[in-house]
């Protein structure tokens, strides 16, 4: 198993795409450490040959009816966006 | 001399609304009154509505005058822990990134409960996201305990077992992923029941850890959680985990179903770090059990040991995936002045979320990233399998397991700050959210310092109907039920 020593706070951060400032980063660094130091104990179960569970009761190929329904209209499923226009949802650009 | 109307349960309520005693609109009122006098103190609720409650409880007045009553519930006034829709209404899952959202539409739950003629009003504190045990995650201010107001009401529906204790609703819904509907209810002196998984569709609940979520009731007796549960199960096509089981009549099995029952005491949940009130008043259970003519075995679930680092895995590795819909574009909170759009993203979510749910998200994707995901999240679904085995295996000899709630009773706000020790908190109720069955916390006792104490009955995949049996003989015997705060 991985030490805990081994969580790069920027790198992982990054990949959450969650800008963290230095007092966060070094706090939860710690606290991770110790709660990925209390993890580290899983390494000890043998688990060969064992099946991973995703979920508890499995339930395999559930399908639906493709008949059309009614969704919201536009302006509820809108009326959330941070910002819109012409029915859209409007953000940065991201293309130049 | 009869409790105070708000104090009183849904089974007696429905007398009183039946022979037209009282009206739903009294009732409500009442309840909102009392709302209003506690709730500076318990913050239990993150927002109600006054109008839409009193014009329910009209609406159901004019049904029952018509002899059009829905049944148990119609005109009850219950509530929903912030994290299930209700159209119309704010939805904030107690966090800053979604403090103006208000739902587009019902969750399923919300739908039913609305169905059956129940007045759906408050929305209730929590954890943010539901991640905490003490409702001190909350981005708008901790709950507090309705016996001790300087002590938690546990969490993360905290809101919910503090509104049921607290006289300021009758009942309400709470989601459990590792405990949260059961160890709140242990705290605040509640019945709460955690259904087995795939029970109650999930459709317009905020997803936390999408495996282990469960929505469940939370109610002053075990035979108002049966109502309560009998309004809310049943397949949805929503929720593709929805399971296609038959729904039994939950009420009516309360005097249908009698023991004697197998009863199983796992010995590894009676360790070091039980607080040794809430021992002896589990032990009091056994021995009443026993004297029911139940059998009491004690079994082994040899995996215990691994469940808090297991659940800790998956259920930060499922809340990171879920959370990363909270990017700023669609719904929630958006930050200004980002730069371009992945600048939003980052900005917008460490705006948004507070401290525990960044911990959990940054524990998650750590888990779930390349080069880890097979020591932390492939071997942890490996664990819970077999956790999970422990239970079927417990299941061959006993019809039901036997437990303390939480640990301790409810601790002091501000009390715990390490996230391991809270995370601790949840020792024995997290491994049944991993095996997906059901289990009930009820009140069985208070501490010397007059806090409560909740016993833990966790049953069989599917078999509600037992497991509340088996708590309403309990229930049936002792008066602990009876007992309220003074507020």
């Amino acid at each position: 198993m991985s030490s805990a020593r081994d969580l790069d706070i920027d790198h992982v951060a990054k990949l959450a795409r969650l800008a963290l400032t230095p007092e966060e980063k070094a706090k939860f660094s710690q606290q991770l450490g110790e709660v990925l130091s209390h993890i580290e104990q899983l390494g000890k179960v043998d688990v060969s040959g064992i099946e991973p569970t995703a979920h508890a009761f499995p339930v395999v190929n559930v399908w639906a009816d493709d008949v059309a329904r009614p969704g919201l209209p536009v302006e509820a499923a809108l009326q959330n966006a941070p910002a819109q226009r012409h029915h859209m949802i409007a953000v940065p650009k991201v293309v130049e | 001399m009869a409790a105070e109307l708000f104090f009183q349960t849904i089974a007696e309520l429905g007398a009183l609304l039946d022979s037209r005693k009282l009206s739903s609109a009294e009732l409500t009122r009442a309840v909102i009154a009392r709302t209003k006098a506690v709730d500076g103190r318990v913050h239990a609720f993150n927002s109600f509505d006054e109008a839409g409650a009193l014009a329910s409880a009209a609406a159901s007045d004019a049904r029952r005058a018509a002899g059009q009553a829905r049944g148990p519930l119609d005109g009850i006034p219950v509530g929903l822990k912030d994290v299930i829709a209700a159209a119309g209404q704010p939805l904030t899952a107690s966090s800053k990134i979604l403090a103006n959202y208000v739902s587009p539409y019902d969750a399923t739950v919300t739908a039913r409960l609305k169905g059956a003629g129940a007045v759906v009003w408050g929305r209730l504190n929590c954890d943010e996201f539901a991640m905490g045990s003490s409702t001190e995650n909350s981005a708008f201010g901790p709950a507090s305990n309705p016996w001790d107001l300087a002590r938690v009401p546990g969490g993360s529906s905290g809101g919910s077992a503090a509104a049921v204790a607290g006289g300021e609703l009758i009942a309400a819904l709470g989601s459990d992923t590792g405990g949260s509907i059961r160890q709140p209810a242990a705290l605040c002196g509640v019945v709460g029941l955690k259904p087995t998984y795939g029970l109650v569709s999930r459709y317009g609940l905020v997803a936390f850890a999408s495996s282990l979520d469960q929505i469940g009731p939370l109610a002053r007796t075990v035979e108002d959680a049966a109502l309560v549960l009998g309004a809310i199960a049943g397949h949805d096509p929503l929720d593709s985990t929805s399971f296609q089981a038959d729904i039994p009549d939950y009420h009516a099995g309360l005097k249908q179903k009698k023991g004697p029952w197998r009863i199983g005491i796992p010995k590894e949940y009676f360790g070091t770090g039980l607080d040794p009130a809430v021992g002896a008043a589990v032990e009091a259970a056994i021995a009443f059990y026993r004297s029911q003519g139940c059998e009491i075995k004690e079994v082994s679930l040899p995996h215990t040991q691994y469940c808090l680092d297991t659940y800790y895995i998956i259920a930060t590795a499922e809340a990171s995936s879920n959370l990363a819909r909270f990017d700023g574009i669609r719904y929630g909170h958006r930050a200004s002045g980002a730069k371009d759009v992945v600048d939003l993203y980052f900005q917008s979510r460490a705006e948004g979320f507070g401290p525990e749910v960044k911990r959990r998200i940054i524990l998650g994707t750590y888990v779930l990233s390349s080069g880890y995901y097979d020591a932390y999240y492939l071997r942890a679904q490996k664990v819970r399998t077999l956790i999970r085995q422990d239970f079927l295996s417990a299941y061959r000899e006993v019809d039901a397991l036997l437990t303390p709630t939480s640990p301790t009773p409810a601790f002091k706000l501000g009390e715990k700050f390490d996230p391991l020790a809270l995370y601790l908190c949840d020792i024995y109720t997290i491994g049944v959210n991993l095996a997906g069955l059901p289990a009930l916390s009820l009140p069985c006792g208070f501490t010397p310092a007059g806090l409560p104490i909740g016993l833990q009955l966790i049953g069989q995949p599917f078999r509600e109907s037992e497991l509340l049996a088996m708590a309403h003989t309990y229930e049936q015997a002792h008066d602990w039920h009876r007992r309220h705060p003074a507020l």
